[in-house]
């Protein structure tokens, strides 16, 4: 969610495809700062926003080879340096043994860093949300637009209005 | 949507359905009392449960004796529950991951209730070897941290692959599963009529406000879930199966096992998924979101593994006679003419025979059929596992060893208290969790806003 700082301009939609159509139109017009709220996500919303990909993937690619190599690295230590056993007259660096290992810690590393970095880049948990709406969470759909100096106020809302939105509401607050 | 669009792809949902009828049917059991016949089967899962735990605590305070080993029969009726319960949950995992990543959209009604039977099976196979190490307080030194011993363990053994195989499944089918609860959390802290309601659902939901910034993100997470998930999953019933292929015993060192293992996990998963999807959408009334056509999807994904499972016993045999090895061709010979020979055939009939019924689409589509057929398979492949185990250690290498393996009301009284474990978890989730995922449904919806096409 972007640090908004009031006052905004919330216009509501019914379906998908009208906020879709109304995003692209405020990106057009040279709004800044939009946001836009949907109960499931809306494929295209986040290029019609011009929105970034996601850094995620490199975070849980960097981890999870991270967490391979760290598990063989540890089972190499154990195996060859701290303790060498013979088992079974394998060598002490018996890799392909080690192989199911080092898989499992790179998916743990890398699925427990991918969590971490969902919660960070989406800044949760938020113990105070802001919620503009409780039915945006359900059955309705919302652009933000917010209200910057340099934009005429009535020009938002005749904008929000004209892209069909059912209700236009101002948040000061 | 055009005719043709209809014939090619017809709506997985009534398309009278709209985003605010499905928050309400889907959250509706949350929101009332609990009705009677939940809390009968709560009584009676959780009593299950009781009996488990009073088996749990006889076997610490006696110790293994109680329960039916004896030599040469070392691993048992725990070991079967082990790789049983870790089989159900592989159909979770599948359904939740690979059909996300195969673009199978009818997942979305049943991807919720089936990870969280993946969880809860987990939980209930994690409980066997950890009492099956004999004192279960020690178990904790299958983790290799530095001690005063100063040992190690011995990375080279599939037992401790065990160990990291099914934690790790564990975390991931945890994380992947609350990553898709936190918007339909925040569903229901946005609907929640009650100040309690508001705030436990408002923590589960860690803030989430549904912005297209954060779900940016989330699909990203999601699909990297997915990616993680699929190769996770044939990963752990892979090592589970090692427990076998890498010992050196006649009927369990095979180089077919794991795929063997995987094919039958996903057959029993699902078969597990129809029992509990069947009561669910009954008595939530989710008639019009679990639909006839998810279920005919699964018999049909029950039929497909039923054939490799049917294929891996038929190879097998095949092998052990075209291999010349004496003890291989013995150990098949007697599980199928042994003293174990009827507990084989059921196996065969409930795994191999009777999902051919699904070939007919009457059948596929018939609901106190497919039930059954379930059932059958999920004592089918009980029994596979147990077959598997029992028959090949009860004839050892000399003669004079041989010995009969019979399970104590220890043994079964475990395996009900796994079945009340399993239950009761899975009656609190459908109880006080939405059981199928609101924001996955809503996006395959025909006419989300519910109003009347045409016009302006």
């Amino acid at each position: 969610m972007a640090k908004f700082t009031p006052p905004l301009w919330v216009g509501f939609f019914e379906d998908p495809q009208s906020l879709l159509e109304s995003a692209r139109q405020a990106r057009d017009k040279g709004f800044a700062g939009l946001d836009a709220f949907t109960p499931y996500p809306v494929h295209g919303l986040e290029k019609a926003l011009g929105l970034k990909h996601s850094w995620v993937p490199y975070s849980t690619l960097i981890f999870g080879l991270g967490g391979a190599s760290l598990g063989y690295l540890f089972m190499y230590w154990v195996s060859v340096v701290d303790w060498p056993l013979n088992v079974g007259g394998k060598p002490f660096n018996s890799w392909p043994a080690f192989v199911p290992i080092i898989f499992e810690c790179g998916v743990l590393l890398g699925g427990l860093a991918t969590f971490v970095s969902l919660l960070v880049a989406t800044n949760l948990p938020r113990w105070k949300p802001f919620v503009i709406d409780p039915q945006l969470t359900n059955n309705r759909f919302a652009l933000v637009i917010p209200e910057k100096q340099e934009t005429v106020r009535e020009d938002i809302e005749r904008f929000l209005r004209g892209a069909g939105a059912i209700e236009v509401k101002k948040i000061v607050a | 949507m055009s005719a043709l669009d209809e014939k090619l792809a017809p709506p997985l949902i009534n398309p009278q359905i709209s985003m605010g009828d499905v928050t309400a049917d889907i959250s509706r059991p949350t929101e009332r009392k609990p009705s009677k016949l939940w809390l009968a089967m709560l009584a009676f899962s959780g009593g299950a449960l009781l009996l488990g735990v009073y088996v749990v605590y006889n076997l610490l305070r006696t110790g293994l004796g109680i329960a039916g080993w004896n030599h040469p029969v070392m691993w048992g009726v725990f070991i079967t529950n082990f790789v049983f319960w870790i089989g159900i949950g592989h159909a979770g995992t599948l359904i939740s991951a690979i059909l996300f990543l195969l673009r199978q959209r009818w997942r979305t009604s049943i991807n919720r209730s089936a990870e969280a039977m993946t969880i809860f099976a987990v939980i209930c196979a994690g409980l066997f070897p950890v009492l099956h190490v004999g004192r279960a307080w020690l178990a904790y030194w299958l983790i290799p941290y530095p001690n005063q011993r100063l040992l190690w363990v011995n990375f080279r053994s599939p037992l401790v692959w065990d160990v990291f195989a099914v934690s790790t499944y564990f975390t991931i089918s945890l994380l992947f599963w609350f990553q898709g609860l936190i918007p339909d959390f925040a569903t229901l802290r946005d609907q929640a009529k009650t100040k309690l309601r508001k705030k436990i659902y408002g923590i589960l939901s860690l803030g989430w406000t549904g912005s297209v910034r954060d779900w940016n993100h989330y699909e990203k997470t999601y699909l990297l879930f997915a990616g993680l998930a699929t190769p996770l999953v044939l990963s752990v019933h892979s090592i589970v199966s090692f427990d076998f292929a890498v010992s050196l015993l006649p009927g369990w060192h095979s180089t077919i096992f794991p795929p063997y293992f995987v094919a039958g996990a996903i057959f029993s998963g699902f078969a597990m998924v129809v029992t509990l999807t069947i009561p669910l959408r009954k008595f939530f009334k989710l008639e019009e979101y679990i639909t006839v056509n998810h279920l005919e999807l699964m018999n049909k994904i029950i039929l497909v593994t039923s054939m490799m499972v049917g294929y891996a016993y038929l190879v097998e045999f095949f092998i052990a006679w075209y291999s010349e090895n004496p003890f291989e061709r013995f150990t098949y010979w007697n599980r199928a003419t042994g003293p174990y020979a009827p507990l084989f055939w059921m196996m065969f009939l409930c795994n191999v025979v009777i999902p051919h019924l699904f070939w007919f689409k009457k059948f596929r589509r018939n609901i106190p059929v497919m039930f059954l057929v379930a059932i059958l398979v999920n004592l089918g492949m009980w029994l596979e596992r147990f077959v598997i185990i029992v028959t090949s250690l009860h004839r050892d290498f000399l003669p004079s060893a041989w010995a009969q393996y019979t399970p104590t009301k220890f043994d079964y009284g475990i395996t009900l208290g796994s079945f009340g474990l399993f239950f009761t978890l899975f009656l609190l989730f459908a109880r006080f969790f939405p059981t199928i995922s609101l924001a996955e449904v809503k996006s395959v919806l025909v006419n989300p806003s519910g109003k009347k096409k045409g016009g302006a």
